[in-house]
Order: C-alpha cells, then sequence, then structure tokens
C-alpha cells in the first residue's frame, strides 16, 4: 500500500506545484461553457429544450475529466522518455502497484479539476435539481474519472512518442466526446449518429452524471450504471495489460 | 563459479530476425569492477537491459548474487543499484523526495530510512540541497543525486551505464574515486560501460569486449594488451573491434530526444 501511496503522492505534489496545469485544464472547459453555453442558449431554448447551460454543464464535467486523464497518459510517456519510467520498471515491486499509484493520482487530478468546474458552473448559474445528489455525482466522477485513467494509461502505454499519442487523441478521444451527447441531446438525432452514441461508453457515463445533477436522461439509469461499470472493468484490465508489457 | 555474484549463462536476445546478444556467457567475482565495453549496436545496451530486468532474454539465465532475473525477479532487483544512461530521477520533487521515492519502493521505512537518506546525501556532497528542485541541478550533481539513490537500498551490485557522458572532468574525476571508494569500504561489485577506454583502463580489474552481440575477448587491460600485441587498452580495442564506424538504428525514444535537444539550444 505505501507503494501505491508515494507514487499517487508524487502525483499530487507534481499537480501542485504546476499552477499552469490547474489553469490550462480550467481554462478550456471555461471557453466551452462560456461560448456554448451562452452561444447556443438562446436557440437551445426556442427549440423547447430549456436552459442549455443547465444541459450543457454535466458534458463539460466529463470532458475536462476525459482531456486531464487523457493528460495523464501523456505523463507517462514523458516519464517513459525522461527515463524516470526506468526507476520504477527495476524497482522490486510489482507492476500492478506501479500502474494503480499513478493511475490514482491521474484520476484523483481529473476529478478534482471536475469538480473545480462545477463550482464555476454554479457560480455561471447552474444549480443542481437536488443538491443531496451532489455527492452521487462527484462520486460518479470519481470512478469515471479512474476509468478514464487508465485507457490513457494504457495507450500511452502502448505508444512510443507524442505524435502516437497525438493521433491517437485525434481519432478516438475527440470523436468519443463529440458523439456522446455531452453537448447535444441524443434525443432525435439522426441514426446513424444515435447508434454510434449507444456504442459509446461515455455516452452512459455523461448521461448517469446529467441524471443526478439536473434530474433528467436519456437512457434507463441502471443501464447508465451498468455501462459505467463495465468500462471500468475493461479500462482497468486494459491499462494493466498494457503496463505489463512495457519493455524499456 | 558458484561464488560468482553476476552470472550469464549463454544468454540469447532476438528482436525478430535480428540477433543482438547471441550466446552470451561471462561471470564477474564479488569486488570485481568490471568495464563492459563495445561499438555502438554491439549488444551492450541489450546485455544491461536484460541484466536489470528491463528485458526478457529469448533464452539463456542471467543470475545476480545467485537470483535468476526471471524466476526470482525481486530478489534479484534488490541485489542492484544502477544509475542510467540518461537521468531516471523527476525533476518536480526535490533531492529528498526523489531518495524517498526510490526508499519506499525498496521497501524502507521510518528513522532508518531518513538517516541512510542523509548519509548518502553527505556522501555526495548534496546534503545542502536535499530541499532543492531537481530541475535546479546541473548534469553532474544530477548523476551524484542518481548514485546516491543507487546505493540507498546497500545493494550488492552497481550498474553504471555510461556514466560520466556529458560530465566536466571534475566531476568525472570524483565519480571514479567515488567507485573506488565503494569498492575498497564496501566490498561493492560494480558493473560500467563506458566509451571513454582510458576510464576503463583506470578503474576497471577485468574488462569484456562485446562486438556483434557476442564476447570477443576478456580479461584485464594486460590481458588485453598482450592477446592483440598491443601497447594500450584502446590500441587493444581498435585491434578487437576494426575502426569501421557503426550506425545504429535510432528507435523512437532517440529520436525524440534529439530533437527535444536541439529545441533546447
Amino acid at each position: 500500500m505505501r507503494v501505491v501511496y508515494v507514487l499517487w503522492l508524487r502525483q499530487m505534489k507534481r499537480y501542485a506545484r504546476s499552477k499552469s496545469r490547474v489553469l490550462g485544464a480550467i481554462g478550456q472547459p471555461l471557453l466551452f461553457l462560456l461560448a456554448l453555453g451562452y452561444g447556443l442558449g438562446a436557440v437551445f431554448e426556442r427549440a423547447g429544450e430549456g436552459n442549455y447551460l443547465q444541459f450543457l454543464v454535466p458534458g463539460i464535467i466529463a470532458q475536462t475529466i476525459l482531456f486531464s486523464a487523457v493528460f495523464w497518459g501523456i505523463q507517462i510517456i514523458w516519464d517513459k522518455q525522461f527515463g524516470f519510467l526506468k526507476e520504477t520498471l527495476v524497482a522490486p515491486v510489482p507492476r500492478i502497484k506501479i500502474m494503480i499509484g499513478g493511475a490514482l493520482g491521474g484520476a484523483t487530478i481529473a476529478a478534482f479539476q471536475g469538480l473545480l468546474v462545477l463550482v464555476i458552473s454554479v457560480a455561471l448559474g447552474f444549480r443542481p435539481h437536488n443538491w443531496a445528489l451532489v455527492p452521487a455525482a462527484i462520486a460518479l466522477a470519481a470512478v469515471l474519472a479512474l476509468a478514464l485513467a487508465c485507457f490513457g494509461s494504457g495507450v500511452a502505454s502502448m505508444v512510443n512518442d507524442f505524435q502516437g499519442f497525438q493521433a491517437i487523441n485525434q481519432f478516438l478521444i475527440f470523436p468519443l466526446y463529440f458523439l456522446s451527447g455531452a453537448i447535444y441531446p441524443l434525443a432525435g438525432i439522426p441514426t446513424v449518429l444515435r447508434l454510434i452514441s449507444q456504442i459509446n461508453p461515455l455516452s452512459y457515463a455523461i448521461d448517469a452524471l446529467r441524471t443526478l445533477l439536473t434530474g433528467t436522461g436519456h437512457f434507463v439509469f441502471g443501464v447508465d450504471l451498468l455501462a459505467l461499470g463495465l468500462t471500468v472493468l475493461v479500462t482497468v484490465v486494459f491499462g494493466l495489460v498494457t503496463f505489463r508489457r512495457i519493455q524499456a | 563459479m558458484s561464488k560468482a555474484i553476476i552470472e550469464l549463462r549463454d544468454v540469447t536476445r532476438r528482436f525478430g530476425g535480428l540477433v543482438a546478444v547471441d550466446g552470451v556467457s561471462f561471470s564477474v567475482e564479488p569486488g570485481e569492477i568490471f568495464a563492459f565495453l563495445g561499438p555502438n549496436g554491439a549488444g551492450k545496451s541489450t546485455t544491461i537491459k536484460m541484466m536489470t530486468t528491463l528485458l526478457r532474454p529469448t533464452s539463456g539465465r542471467l543470475l545476480l548474487d545467485g537470483h535468476d532475473v526471471e524466476r526470482a525477479q525481486d530478489a534479484a532487483r534488490k541485489a542492484f543499484g544502477i544509475v542510467f544512461q540518461d537521468s531516471s530521477v523527476d525533476n518536480e520533487l526535490t533531492a529528498y523526495e526523489n531518495m524517498e521515492l526510490h526508499a519506499v519502493l525498496y521497501g524502507m521505512s521510518g528513522r532508518k530510512m531518513r538517516e541512510r537518506i542523509n548519509e548518502l546525501l553527505e556522501l555526495v556532497h548534496l546534503e545542502g540541497r536535499s530541499k532543492s528542485y531537481v530541475k535546479t541541478f546541473s548534469g553532474g550533481m544530477i548523476r551524484r543525486l542518481e548514485i546516491a539513490r543507487g546505493l540507498l537500498h546497500q545493494p550488492k551490485i552497481l550498474f553504471l551505464d555510461e556514466p560520466t557522458l556529458g560530465l566536466d572532468t571534475q566531476t568525472r574525476t570524483m565519480l571514479w574515486d567515488y567507485v573506488k571508494k565503494l569498492r575498497h569500504d564496501q566490498g561493492m561489485t560494480v558493473f560500467l560501460t563506458t566509451h571513454y577506454i582510458e576510464e576503463a583502463e583506470d578503474v576497471a580489474d577485468r574488462i569484456a569486449v562485446i562486438d556483434h552481440g557476442r564476447i570477443v575477448a576478456m580479461g584485464s587491460t594486460s590481458e588485453l594488451t598482450r592477446q592483440t600485441k598491443t601497447g594500450s587498452l584502446e590500441a587493444a580495442y581498435l585491434a578487437l573491434t576494426g575502426k569501421a564506424i557503426r550506425d545504429e538504428e535510432a528507435d523512437a525514444t532517440d529520436k525524440f530526444r534529439a530533437r527535444v535537444r536541439s529545441r533546447r539550444r
């Protein structure tokens, strides 16, 4: 346990010491909230869909977590390139602990940034429909953060340079995000988009978050939780298997 | 032979069709300073990676202090400390924090751990900088920190992979003085690679020369010069490995580093 703890602590220290990282991670979601929330809000309301900011906030929180977790993957490549990873790989410690310690660190940071976005959203006028459910939403966000950190770690374990990681980013992370119902309702969209969003695990996580925060969802809440549980299982296994395979 | 602290038996490593290390066998006695020389791409790095559990051999056995690196991996890992070719410290942490992280990875804790960390930081004259971020350190200071870290868990073997690359003469002299002192005071076994032949000649008891994945010669400096009928280790080395310059295929990591370096200039 101490090994997992010190590796988690390393991530916390690095994060706390890097102010640009905190600001950078908040800047992008804030831009989305302001530009989309206020820019499309009027159209959204005219279409009879209600308050767009209310709809958008859970999606932006998920976005923050998604991109923070991906950033955590970059950290692994960084460690690979600049040698720190070797220091942990030759230590008499099971690789599982090394991977889990780091991923828990990445997940904690991602969840924390999601929480920051929630706080900012409330300041901008977002109102959870039931404050008592907010802790549950935070817990759910933390689980999503862990799944995405494991996923980011797995992808980073498989590629050796930033270019490769960027390509995966472009072809996987952005489609996952834009085809998830984070920024538009899934009801009434074209069949192809609907089918894609139905196999996109992120759709269910966002839907669950939206249900807890605003009281309205697209899928059945139980299905959301089941899908999220399955996602966590698959990503943790993926992260562990790929990390074990790293040979320096 | 059973008292050898490092033992390689017929070790082979293939990468697809390429045989990087081809049936290498040798052993190192406790307390020996053993230098491993070879041109680029000769199989040096691959051998060190297998000895330090970073890479699995295709066939053959490697024993560190009697522990098989594959079957008794953790015992083998505890037996050695290593200073890698490239820096492997976390720049965003302090010197002390880097040491502490290493100590916990090797199962140390409490007052004993803190005392040992301070003792080793003193050994490499970094005690006054223990709370400084490593990103503020010079290359020589980082290398000293890495040596202190490698010794923290009291290993029996110290691997030094090109430890003096890019260091100034003062730091290099100091580093080899440490190494000799460690062997003298603690009977530490040191396994090193270097491209500076005169350094190997100066510190090593025995030298192995590897080329094209095979050990082409092994022995003390005088044995190697006698064997090749040359006057110095450098001449012996060139007689053994030829004068042709080797082109090594750079992997993605090397290319990336080269790019980062050129950008920093």
